[in-house]
């Protein structure tokens, strides 16, 4: 497979530099997008939720008051990515070039660069980019380093802002959406760090340039995590990209019965359905979506119900716990599924689980549970022939050593940071 | 003026809600509660010709302790 490397593209093994930078890239002066030519490059956001980044511009600029601040959003809470950080270690001005771009486009004074405190050499990276470009003078808006604790839920959108606002890595009720994000009294753009790459590449090289890889609805490339092999591997491939081929250029050394795809909160994909492209509208009929590009591979010895089981148990643990039907309903789910994986009463904490995935479904105020209970669900539909096995009592040989997703340690036990 | 609003959507604010379920002695017909206590909304909107309908909401939104629950008016473009 070509594999066409463009945000992670150059030949530097450290962090390039602006000389550097600016010798690969092409100079950042004069650099400048206009809205329609971002519309036109049919941009989505690579944080998982897939929106036209020209929508989210567009929205902001109809509000009466002006967007304050630029947020780049590089917390990569997903225990299974990578990429984010994998993109800082390569070409951290990129991702600065880009937050320009939309400062200047949005009229906004300062740019806020989000990298999880946890993600040390990240952080390091950016603070030296950063002050080389307050070394140059650069015209344009004021660069800024904050570093939010890193907790699953603390790069959701509206807890990122309401951390910047106000020291709580909490998300915030929105009755209404869109709905603009505000720190102070001034509006807020957040987009993911991946983002903002590509738009620094789209204004340097055009629309079409953009659109001459990847698939009409989702143009360019898509920086994909793989693990599940032993290894974390970070490719950059073009969206529509077989899901097979992904793997391939990962090197993972077997045929995964299943692969999670999207992160988390996102959905399981059986084996035979690899053949499928790593964007959102091939996925749609199997109801998966690629989200923020992980793809993690499970051997024929994994069971999938067992990985479901561990990853809902973490997800419950990094609920936020404001909202009842979260801070209770996922423990619940997390049990049942305890249950299901050691056939215990699996016939029972099934229909339970059923019932509640749909009382829980879309009562938090962030999205949180509804991304437990899309993989709840994929999970019952992909491993279908396991869970009813399960449920009689008969799991499957591996249930109990299944380990293939990487859980993080319990780092907070009971003292939650959020501040 | 003409007053514009045709229906009406309950809303729950879920951080601010407490689950002590007041208001599903309040409105019954709108708001049943969770295993746990929460209430659980229909989510459908109604119309303000329902008058009853209307009343509850406008008691659940008064009575609830917590100020979680708000009314949102709808106009004829909005419903669906
Ligand atoms: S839904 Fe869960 S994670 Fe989201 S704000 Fe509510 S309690 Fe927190
Ligand atoms: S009355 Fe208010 S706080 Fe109490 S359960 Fe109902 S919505 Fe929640």
């Amino acid at each position: 497979m070509t594999t066409k490397f463009r945000v992670l593209d150059g030949a530097h093994d450290t962090p390039a530099d602006l000389a550097q930078h600016e010798a690969h890239f092409g100079p950042i002066r004069g650099l400048h997008l206009e809205p329609a030519e971002l519309k036109a490059s049919g941009l989505t956001g690579r944080g998982g939720a897939g929106v036209a980044t020209a929508l989210k511009v567009d929205f902001l600029r109809q509000q009466k008051r002006a967007v304050g601040y630029v947020v780049v959003n590089a917390m990569e809470g997903e225990p299974a990515a990578h990429k984010d950080r994998t993109l800082i270690s390569k070409n951290p001005h990129l991702i600065l070039d880009g937050a320009m771009v939309l400062a200047n486009m949005l009229g906004a004074d300062d740019v806020v660069v989000c990298v999880a405190r946890e993600h040390t050499s990240a952080v390091a990276t950016m603070k030296a980019a950063i002050a080389e470009r307050g070394r140059r003078r650069l015209q344009g808006p004021a660069f800024e380093l904050m570093t939010p604790p890193g907790r699953y839920v603390a790069g959701e959108e509206s807890a990122l802002v309401h951390w910047l606002d106000d020291g709580e890595a909490l998300p915030q009720y929105r009755s209404t959406r869109p709905s603009v994000l505000r720190i102070g009294r001034r509006g807020v753009l957040v987009d993911n760090a991946e983002t903002h790459a590509n738009v620094a590449l789209i204004a340097r090289h055009g629309s079409d340039w953009f659109r001459s890889v990847g698939t009409s609805r989702q143009p360019g490339t898509l920086i994909t995590t793989v693990s599940g092999h032993g290894r974390t591997t970070v490719v950059e491939v073009p969206y529509g990209t077989p899901i097979r081929d992904v793997l391939h250029a990962a090197s993972v050394p077997f045929d995964p019965v299943a692969v999670l795809l999207g992160g988390y909160g996102g959905t399981w994909l059986a084996g035979h359905h690899l053949d499928r492209g790593c964007d959102n509208e091939s996925l749609q009929g199997v109801g998966a979506n690629i989200g923020a590009g992980v793809i993690v591979a499970v051997a024929p010895q994994g069971c999938g119900v067992a990985e479901t089981a561990r990853i809902v148990e973490y997800m419950a643990r990094e609920s936020a716990r404001q909202c009842g039907p979260c801070a209770f309903g996922l423990p619940a789910l997390a049990a049942d599924l305890e249950l299901l994986r050691r056939g215990h009463d699996g016939a029972s904490a099934l229909a339970r689980l059923e019932e509640r995935c749909g009382t829980i479904e879309g009562r938090g105020a962030c999205r949180h549970p509804d991304g437990v209970i899309r993989l709840i669900r994929s999970a019952l539909r992909t491993f279908a022939d396991d869970v009813v096995r399960h449920a009689g009592g008969q799991p499957c040989p591996h249930a109990a050593t299944s380990a293939v997703v990487r859980i993080p340690h319990r780092s907070h036990p009971e003292t939650l940071e959020w501040a | 003026m003409k007053r514009k609003t045709l229906s009406y959507l309950l809303r729950v604010d879920p951080v601010r809600c407490d689950g002590f379920g007041h208001c599903a002695e309040l409105a019954p017909e709108l708001i049943t509660l969770d295993e746990w206590g929460y209430p659980i909304l229909s989510g459908e909107t109604f119309a303000r010709s329902h008058v009853e309908l209307v009343q509850s909401a406008r008691l659940a939104v008064r009575g609830c302790p917590r100020a979680a629950l708000s009314l949102q008016s709808l106009s004829s473009s909005e419903s669906n």
